[in-house]
């Protein structure tokens, strides 16, 4: 089926991608990657090796979307603001962990972009956008992180009631592109997983 | 007159006050827990569990069907150290991970 992935006898995956998808995929890639921030490429001048004792912040990121890429190791939902202890320990978790995460995130999502702009879409035919079983991981990882950033935008809930009005909006409403473009990335996503189960 | 079985049913577990002999866990375990959110699919999840934890499909699934009903579930155990870095590892897979002592 146009659209989902299919395994590749001897690993990996496969899907048939026309142009518009691939142009949609790129740019939700590239706007991962600026959500996901800054890299942490030494600045010009700077020792090189700076970088790699670098200090993470130590706070969670205000912005709803990344919090919930990069949330607290202590605590949970069940954390009292005051907490200060809980607090304390994400802090320093924080710290030595951010970055690293950040640059993992940033690659998965690099590695979708370059082996999109691989493709010859050629015509109305589109293309087969083939995955070996590592590129087929790293697309795994940034489809996730896309629709953990594009469902917190949307405010995606687990009611049911919610969710469905969600699925249902009428096609004035602007948040219907983001919708649709969700609901896409589940399919192929799930349908990649299915091809990496061991 | 029947005869009785000496073997106890249960074996009954002292509590608190008459055993003062026991000395607390020098390190009482940490815990992983994974969240329930949204977003995640549960295929996804389950690949997860499976691929990371090499937990069998069984129990990667029954794992996840606790995190999506009852909001979450203990996926590993151990020292501090290893549960930090398996919720590193879950918050890299993009699952909502924290750890806490198993009190």
């Amino acid at each position: 089926m146009a659209g989902l992935f299919d395994a590749v006898p001897g690993g990996g995956a496969a899907v048939a991608l026309d142009e518009v998808e691939v142009a949609i995929l790129r740019s939700l890639a590239v706007q991962l990657i600026e959500l996901v921030g800054p890299g942490d490429e030494p600045v010009e001048g700077e020792d090189p090796l700076a970088s790699l004792f670098a200090e993470g912040p130590s706070e969670p990121p205000s912005d709803p979307a990344l919090a919930r890429l990069f949330p607290d190791a202590y605590g949970g939902p069940d954390v009292k603001p005051d907490d200060e202890e809980s607090r304390a320990f994400s802090a320093e978790f924080r710290r030595y962990t951010e970055n690293d995460l950040r640059t993992r995130k940033r690659e998965d999502a690099l590695a979708v972009i370059r082996s999109l702009d691989a493709l010859t879409v050629a015509g109305e035919g589109g293309a087969v956008l083939k995955l070996s079983p590592e590129e087929s991981r790293r697309w795994l990882g940034a489809l996730n992180d896309l629709r953990l950033a594009v469902g917190t935008r949307l405010e995606v809930a687990d009611d049911e009631e919610d969710a469905g009005e969600l699925y249902r909006l009428p096609d004035s409403d602007p948040r219907k592109p983001m919708v649709m473009a969700y609901l896409w990335l589940g399919g192929l996503q799930e349908s990649l997983v299915e091809t990496l189960m061991p | 007159m029947e005869s009785v079985s000496v073997a106890p049913v249960e074996i009954e577990r002292p509590e608190s006050s008459e055993t003062p002999s026991v000395v607390p866990e020098p390190d009482v375990p940490w815990i992983t827990l994974v969240h329930n959110d949204p977003v995640n699919l549960m295929s996804y999840v389950t690949y997860v569990f499976q691929s990371y934890f090499g937990y069998p499909k069984d129990k990667a699934h029954k794992l996840m069907l606790d995190v999506h009903h009852k909001g979450r579930a203990v996926v590993s155990q151990g020292t501090r150290e290893e549960m930090e870095r398996d919720v590193q590892a879950m918050h890299g897979y993009g699952l909502w991970a924290t750890l806490q002592q198993d009190r």
